[in-house]
């Protein structure tokens, strides 16, 4: 955990003092929408169909126990009882009173989360690996760099009102758990002749225009993270077309002028600044590196008895545990995704009884830290392996084990109509459908590595351009349908999926989904080739034919 | 640039003036008498488009208890105003989807 010295804390002290007065002057009328928009916005609130949304930033996804605590009082006390985890690692509270907003951000604040920066045309929340700090995959904890690029883009004067707003991602593993290639700027660590540095990939992202970042530099010094982003933001907020909301990210700059252009422009700019006051030193780096406590590790071996005894006595267990469980970077240690995706419910939302049990054990299995997935799943970063078993009981019980963590069940989906102002249709009872129809355990399984993202508009929050099946909901004459995608992917190879066909109506879409899925089952070579392989061998026509047989 | 007063609203059909309550975010629907209630019911219902756009600008006029108005086509049933489209439904009726809230 990174721990927020005086300077953070006396700023969103402030921050919420001034809010407080805007909300004040807006509610007496002294301000106009007009102008108290753009304020609110740049404390991530938002208006929604029903409510006002205040959208929480979580810091490249990393929660301790008393921060999830305030989630879960917020929750309680100024929404319905729930909150909604997303895709870039945040929480979306949707029930929020302007009125009430500044009390609720002023027991966030007390525990150094915030609003800030999670709307408007700045720079947002920068995300990463789930299991940063944890895995044995990664060449270093990439929140680090996370931590500066936070302190270097929060309130950076010249990037305040860009053409749009911007997203950077990093991981330092070898397998991309962050998104990196869809995002405006994606960062991957990595080592060249013994020095560490960045891959810097640039124009990523999904929406209405959906593009894989291309890379603009294969490794770039770390030494040069921030000045070479304020190189790239330069070029943007220069270039960048503020004529089209809709033309106006990164992303279409990178695509207007070619990555060769760009990449000259950002290269022209850095060479001016490039050993100036963003350079960052072995101080620099310590400095940011001794405010992050690492958690004190118990000496530890790997498989305890108590494990290996629970693993064969108990097929529930050992079924949650080949799911959910995944191999730590200290001995005798694990890493364990909680899921948000039980079947029936809603995709990554968590009641504030759920919050206080997931901090209560946090406190007591995984040494007080939580991170969110952009898979919106929990992760615990560091459990001690002979806790699983006694883990895995308090986790069923409050409904945060279901063994479908990477399987079909497991889906991405955004709010979709049921709240959002600009979905087109409904994302989450489609969710909930689908995870009752893929209800079996067994089936699940067999079905094996699986991604279904939802998205409830071309805005794409629920990334159907990445799903294995993309879900894209549509409106034809007040009726919802659904566009299907197949063969996305948002990892280190990340690709766009193709559409298969026509838009199918909202009481065929299940169907549609299943065929897809026995004609995978049917055609695949074993149990060994996952989907997306075999939709990448055969191609989409057989699942098209199949997909479309019934209608 | 157009001046509001002179801007156009095309109306397919029976409408009305909506928004939300700006203290809490509630959707709230325009009424006859220039005031606001949280029953699509009370709406005030403009069947040609000069009606409706004076409604609109009777509505944003109100800087204080409400925001961000807009015309939405109502059915007419028994007389009084309903929801036409599934996204004014569920504005209404609220998510479609059970609260997840604990007990």
């Amino acid at each position: 955990m990174y721990v927020y010295d005086e300077f953070d804390r006396a700023f969103l002290a402030e921050r919420v003092s001034e809010f407080r007065d805007q909300v004040g002057r807006r509610l007496s009328g002294e301000l106009s929408e007009e102008e108290f928009k753009p304020l609110r916005l740049m404390n991530g609130v938002y208006l929604q169909l029903h409510a006002y949304m205040l959208r929480v930033c979580i810091p490249y996804g990393t929660l301790s126990s008393l921060q999830m605590r305030a989630l879960a009082s917020v929750a309680r006390r100024y929404d319905r009882g729930y909150g909604h985890f997303t895709t870039r690692q945040n929480i979306q509270f949707n029930w929020i009173k302007l009125s009430e907003l500044p009390d609720a951000m002023a027991e966030l604040a007390e525990a150094g989360i915030h609003g800030i920066q999670t709307s408007g045309n700045c720079i947002r929340n920068t995300t990463t690996d789930p299991w940063a700090g944890a895995t044995p995959e990664e060449l270093e904890d990439p929140r680090l760099y996370a931590e500066i690029i936070r302190q270097w883009s929060t309130l950076h004067p010249e990037f305040t009102y860009l053409p749009r707003k911007f997203k950077i991602a990093i991981t330092a593993a070898k397998h991309d758990r962050a998104a990196i290639r869809v995002h405006d700027i994606g960062l991957r660590l990595h080592e060249k002749n013994g020095e560490r540095g960045f891959e810097v990939i640039v124009g990523g992202g999904l929406g209405r225009t959906p593009f894989v970042g291309k890379t603009i530099r294969d490794f770039l010094p770390k030494e040069h993270l921030l000045s070479y982003l304020e190189a790239i933001l330069r070029v943007y907020n220069s270039g960048g077309r503020r004529d089209n909301i809709y033309k106006a990210r990164i992303k279409i700059q990178v695509h207007e002028i070619g990555t060769e252009e760009f990449s000259r422009r950002v290269e022209e700019e850095w060479a001016e600044i490039r050993d100036g006051a963003l350079r960052l030193d072995d101080v620099a780096f310590a400095t940011i590196r001794d405010r992050f406590i690492t958690p004190d590790f118990e000496t530890l071996e790997d498989r305890p008895a108590a494990l290996t005894a629970a693993l064969a006595a108990d097929p529930a267990f050992a079924r949650w545990h080949a799911n959910a469980v995944t191999a730590h970077k200290v001995p005798g240690h694990a890493i364990v995704t909680l899921s948000l995706k039980p079947v029936g419910k809603p995709p990554g939302d968590a009641t504030a009884d759920q919050m206080d049990g997931v901090a209560d054990l946090a406190d007591e299995f995984a040494y007080g830290e939580i991170r969110v997935a952009h898979e919106q799943n929990l992760t615990f970063p560091h459990v001690r392996q002979k806790d699983l078993p006694a883990l895995w009981r308090r986790l069923d019980a409050l409904g945060l084990a279901t063994p479908n963590v990477g399987l079909i069940s497991d889906i991405i989906a955004c709010p979709g109509l049921d709240y959002c102002s600009l979905a087109n249709a409904r994302s989450i009872p489609l969710a909930q459908r689908l995870t009752e129809r893929f209800a079996d355990e067994a089936r699940i399984a067999d079905i094996g590595r699986m991604h279904i993202n939802i998205s409830g508009c071309i805005n794409a929050c629920g990334h159907h351009h990445v799903g294995h099946i993309g879900i894209l909901g549509v409106e034809k004459r007040d009726q919802e349908f659904y566009q299907v995608t197949l063969g996305g992917k948002g990892n280190h190879k990340a690709r766009l999926g193709e559409l298969i066909g026509p838009a199918v109506s909202e009481t065929e879409v299940v169907d549609v989904v299943e065929r897809i899925v026995d004609t995978y089952l049917d055609l695949r070579e074993g149990p060994q080739e996952t989907f997306i392989a075999a939709v990448q061998r055969l191609g989409l026509d057989p699942f098209k034919e199949r997909a479309y047989a019934a209608r | 640039m157009t001046s509001p007063l002179q801007q156009k609203l095309k109306i397919t059909g029976p409408t009305a003036i909506t928004a939300n309550r700006l203290a809490d975010g509630v959707v709230v629907w325009f009424t006859r008498a220039h005031g606001w209630s949280l029953d699509i019911a009370d709406a005030a219902v403009a069947t040609t488009a000069e009606d409706a756009l004076a409604l609109l600008n009777a509505a944003n006029a109100d800087e204080i208890n409400a925001v961000g108005a807009y015309a939405a086509r109502v059915s007419i049933e028994n007389g009084r105003a309903q929801p036409f489209n599934l996204r004014e439904r569920i504005r209404v009726g609220g998510p479609t989807i059970p609260f997840e809230a604990a007990a």
